[in-house]
């Protein structure tokens, strides 16, 4: 059955709304200072750190989002952690909430179609939090300028310009699990609670459970252990696993852009890194290479966790 | 949607909804099972009935909000499900209940969905203000809406459908929950509305309400049309007489005088002075006379308009069964 129109009519309108609305939240405010908050205790220990040990180093500026001080991780670290908290705060009353305040039949009574106001929702929330992280983006390199006095370089603007657009695609992520659940569940605390359940067992739980099912599915040799290693399979196993988790991708592709010296992600065998000059950097096209299948993973689960939205929503009822 | 080309189709020339066998399941359920009208322009057509009895479904199938089941419904000549951008440029809706964005002001909720119209930047203000104007809201355009009691979001709401210019207004139990000021000023607005020529269709379980506004009313019950017409017409239909006279008085064997008063084709006493008759015309001079032939003071002399109320009431008494009257009187 063809639908006459646009599908994109209203789309600015609903987009430019909902971004007024994410940016003048007071949800929104706290999120940031949550964030930014968290981010400059993360950077003060970097910056001291790097400080005392100013060791030649061509990559300074890289190094900042990179180490940490104990007790606080580093600050890519940290943001793995708290940017999906901030996209499911984002998200996870998008429709529902619509549904509840019974905007959502006076709304589609407009002439525009779901399609538009469920696409300016997810738009203005990824506008949002790309906002959010390119001022923190700003702000790590300004404070990078003033502590450690060193002008970044190209590739290291470079570098941390894909770590910028790698963190978006992660929010989206969150984001469009936040939407997805907002339009599963007619009530917003239950779509928060689940939403916050997946994200700490992604984060936390399944980090540990990963390599427990890695050693059922594949059990270690005996041999290897013997010899104190790794069995190959098993540790295959215990990687793939892992990356089922967008905070695992994200994690690894921020180690290959902004560790340079990171030249692969999985297990490799000695004999592979014959010929390497080990402890030398990759060029950043070398590195991009690295981080490009997970970041193709992150963008794809935003695409699919948003169809899975947006099949849901075309399908349901819009009374109350 | 076999003849989806309505061709099939005869309606009224100047219907400007119409619905044939229409149809929605849920599950298997009939919620709406098969209804048919025609609704013509510049009419205020009310859709009655008790709450769950598929009004409001109907009227989201109108809308193109919700799937049809089978059967078809055409507006403005429009197929809902295929050209809803079409139907939904030229039809108002004031929902349920209706919300609006709390945390903006009455102005700035109608500027968004004014731009989702698809209105120019220049046409906007004016319009918002003149409709603002139009139902009294105008001194509190800049504030919230969270401000509002239930009577102003209502009135926002049509406020929203005049912005629009509807050719169609459909408003879903309009003055449900609203206390008695407030449901006068708005049915005098609706009143304004078809004055205007825009033709309203509107929902209510609220008979008494929906007397006073509409030109026809469709009798909604368990999902289908059982009565549908002029409020005289049903009376007539329902009642079998379309005079209903009281008369209040003393004298003696009166019941029995007022009986052979031709044309009346029933007396009830009601009291030892009050007395209920119902006939095919108004009888009420021949009662009278009949009350002063006998020597009787009469006191009090009405004819009763037939209330929906009364209407609705007798006809669910006298069909208890509905799946049969349904069939009948559609």
């Amino acid at each position: 059955m063809r639908r006459e129109g646009s599908p994109f009519q209203g789309l600015g309108t609903v987009a430019v709304k909902e971004l007024s609305d994410n940016l003048s939240s007071a949800r929104m405010l706290v999120l940031e200072l949550l964030i930014v908050l968290t981010a400059l205790a993360a950077l003060y220990g970097a910056i001291d750190s790097l400080r005392q040990n100013t060791a030649e180093d061509p990559f300074l500026l890289l190094r900042l989002f990179t180490v940490d001080r104990a007790p606080l991780p580093s600050f890519v670290a940290i943001l793995g952690f708290l940017i999906p908290l901030m996209a499911i705060g984002l998200g996870f009353d998008s429709i529902n909430s619509e549904h509840n305040r019974r905007t959502l039949s006076r709304i589609l009574a407009q002439p525009i179609y779901r399609d538009a106001l469920l696409m300016g929702k997810f738009l203005a929330g990824l506008t949002t939090l790309a906002i959010s992280l390119a001022a923190l983006w700003l702000m790590v390199i300004g404070l990078g300028l003033i502590f450690l006095g060193v002008p970044p370089g190209g590739e290291e603007v470079a570098r941390s310009l894909a770590f910028l657009v790698i963190a978006i695609f992660y929010a989206g992520v969150w984001l469009s699990l936040a939407i997805l659940l907002s339009i599963v569940f007619r009530s917003p605390a239950t779509a928060a609670l689940v939403a916050l359940g997946i994200w700490l067992f992604l984060t936390v739980l399944w980090p540990m459970l990963a390599p427990a099912l890695a050693q059922v599915i594949a059990p270690p040799d005996p041999r290897y252990a013997a010899l104190g290693l790794d069995t190959p399979e098993t540790a295959i196993w215990a990687q793939t696993l892992a990356r089922l988790s967008p905070n695992h991708l994200f994690g690894e592709a921020m180690l290959a852009v902004l560790s340079p010296t990171t030249r692969s992600l999985g297990p490799v065998f000695l004999e592979q890194l014959r010929g390497a000059v080990m402890g030398a950097p990759l060029p950043f096209g070398e590195s991009l290479m690295i981080a490009w299948p997970q970041t193709v993973g992150l963008i794809a689960s935003t695409i699919v966790l948003f169809v899975a939205g947006y099949v849901v929503f075309q399908r349901q009822e819009v009374r109350a | 949607m076999s003849d989806a080309e309505g061709k099939a189709v005869t309606t009224a020339s100047d219907a400007v909804i119409t619905a044939r066998d229409l149809t929605k399941r849920y599950s298997g359920v009939s919620v709406v099972d098969a209804i048919n009208f025609d609704i013509l322009k510049g009419e205020v057509f009310g859709l009655l009935g008790p709450n769950g009895a598929g009004k409001t479904t109907t009227i989201l199938m109108v809308l193109g909000l919700t799937d049809i089941s089978a059967g078809q419904v055409r507006v403005l000549g429009y197929d809902p499900a295929r050209a809803p951008l079409q139907v939904k440029r030229r039809v108002g809706y004031l929902p349920d209940s209706v919300g609006f964005y709390d945390h903006l002001t009455a102005a700035e909720n109608l500027s968004y969905t004014a731009k989702l119209m698809g209105l120019s930047r220049t046409e906007r203000p004016r319009r918002i203000a003149a409709a603002l104007a139009r139902v009294q809201l105008l001194d509190v355009a800049n504030e919230r809406v969270a401000t509002f009691s239930r009577g102003m979001r209502q009135r926002l709401g049509l406020a929203e459908i005049v912005v629009k210019q509807a050719e169609i207004a459909i408003l879903d139990e309009p003055t449900s929950g609203l206390d008695p000021q407030a449901t006068h000023e708005l049915l005098d607005l609706i009143g304004e509305l078809k004055a205007e020529g825009v033709t309203v269709l509107l929902s209510s379980h609220l008979l008494d309400q929906v007397q006073r506004v509409c030109n026809r009313v469709a009798l909604f019950q368990a999902g289908r049309v059982v009565l549908m017409g002029p409020v005289a017409d049903l009376a007539r239909q329902v009642l079998g007489a379309g005079f209903v006279v009281e008369v209040e008085a003393d004298g003696a064997g009166l019941a029995r005088r007022f009986a052979t008063i031709p044309g009346v084709t029933g007396v009830e006493t009601l009291a030892a002075d009050r007395f209920r008759m119902t006939a095919d015309r108004d009888v009420r001079p021949d009662a009278a006379r009949v009350v002063v032939g006998a020597n009787g003071s009469l006191r009090r002399l009405f004819v009763d308009v037939p209330s929906l109320e009364t209407i609705y009431a007798r006809y669910f008494q006298s069909h208890k069964e509905p799946s049969r009257g349904a069939r009948h009187a559609a």
